[in-house]
């Protein structure tokens, strides 16, 4: 897995916002388009990708997007 | 008075029954005095549900999306007086993130299921005149969209669209047709681990009655299964604790 890729994939779950800017350490939540739609939408993308069930709980813990790039590392090499 | 309610002398059949609503309304029908068919996947929980079931019939582990296991299911039956359509799966996908195979899985448990064995047993004559047929549908697809629901809600819709042409194919043998479309009603269906319990409690929070349990749903099966409702074909029972009301 690639930090850089993951942060690309995470970014396009947006549609509104400008996510050029985005890091691993972007606060994902702080920001007006962030929405459970949204939440529901990384969990898709993660198990499309990276064939990994993220739960509503990994999403809810977590507040950069290295938060869920850890979950998602740890539960692919489990 | 007698209670007319009561399905003394009838045979009954539900899918589905070893979990969730399925199983409740196994239970209850068979509470009510009905000779009670059961079918589901799980054997160990079937098995827990047939040894609850007062008035026995006969349990049958089976995967009613493979087309032979309803086969050897329905000649395993007797002629039948009621049938409950009670199996059912449910996947949560943003519509952009929907695909072919799980649109397949979820159909052919929701809808294509139960179609066909409706079908056979229509086909084989086991379907009693007075009987009564209940899908187990949902608010969902028919009275409401939530999001990520798309899949699930169009099975649905599809058993809702169906039912009403079987109610009037039916009626000349005085078959009776109906569904029952239950708000979130608290089974292990709906505690799917992509969403927070705080997510469930707010979610709850939008039902004036707070979320069902599956007595309300099989309740309301008894209803339709008995000649209490000998004149109800064709409509759908909204359980919702007055969800849509809003």
């Amino acid at each position: 897995m690639n930090i850089e890729k993951f942060i690309s994939e995470f970014a396009d779950q947006f549609d509104d916002l400008d996510t050029s800017s985005f890091t691993a350490e972007t606060l994902f939540k702080e920001n007006d388009e962030w929405s459970s739609m949204t939440a529901l939408s990384v969990i898709a993308m993660v198990d499309d990708v990276y064939a990994v069930r993220l739960t509503g709980d990994d999403i809810r813990n977590s507040k950069v997007i290295q938060d869920i790039y850890d979950i998602v590392l740890k539960k692919s090499n489990s | 008075m007698n209670n007319p309610f009561c399905l003394k002398g009838k045979k009954i059949l539900v899918t589905g029954a070893s979990s969730g609503i399925g199983r409740q309304i196994a239970i209850s029908v068979s509470g009510m005095g009905a000779e009670t068919f059961i079918t589901g996947r799980n054997e160990q929980r079937l098995s827990d549900v047939f040894n609850l079931l007062e008035v026995p019939g006969t349990q049958y582990v089976a995967d009613l999306d493979i087309e032979q296991e309803q086969d050897n299911l329905i000649e395993l039956m007797p002629n039948l007086d009621g049938v409950v359509l009670s199996a059912g799966i449910v996947k949560t996908l943003p519509f952009k993130f929907i695909n072919r195979k799980d649109l397949d899985s979820i159909f052919e448990t929701n809808f294509f299921s139960p179609a066909i064995l409706i079908n056979k047993l229509l086909k084989t004559k086991k379907l009693n005149k007075n009987g009564s047929v209940v899908f187990i549908s949902s608010i969902a697809g028919n009275y409401v969209g939530t999001v990520g629901n798309a899949m699930y809600s169009a099975s649905k819709g599809a058993i809702n669209a169906m039912q009403k042409v079987l109610a009037i194919e039916l009626s000349a043998q005085r078959i009776r047709v109906n569904n029952i479309s239950p708000g979130m009603i608290k089974t292990e269906l709906i505690y799917d681990p992509i969403f927070t319990e705080e997510q469930l409690k707010d979610d709850e929070k939008k039902y004036p009655l707070g979320f069902g349990e599956p007595i309300d749903v099989a309740n309301a099966a008894i209803y339709l299964l008995s000649d209490a409702s000998k004149w109800v074909t064709g409509s759908t029972l909204i359980i919702d604790g007055g969800f849509t009301i809003q």
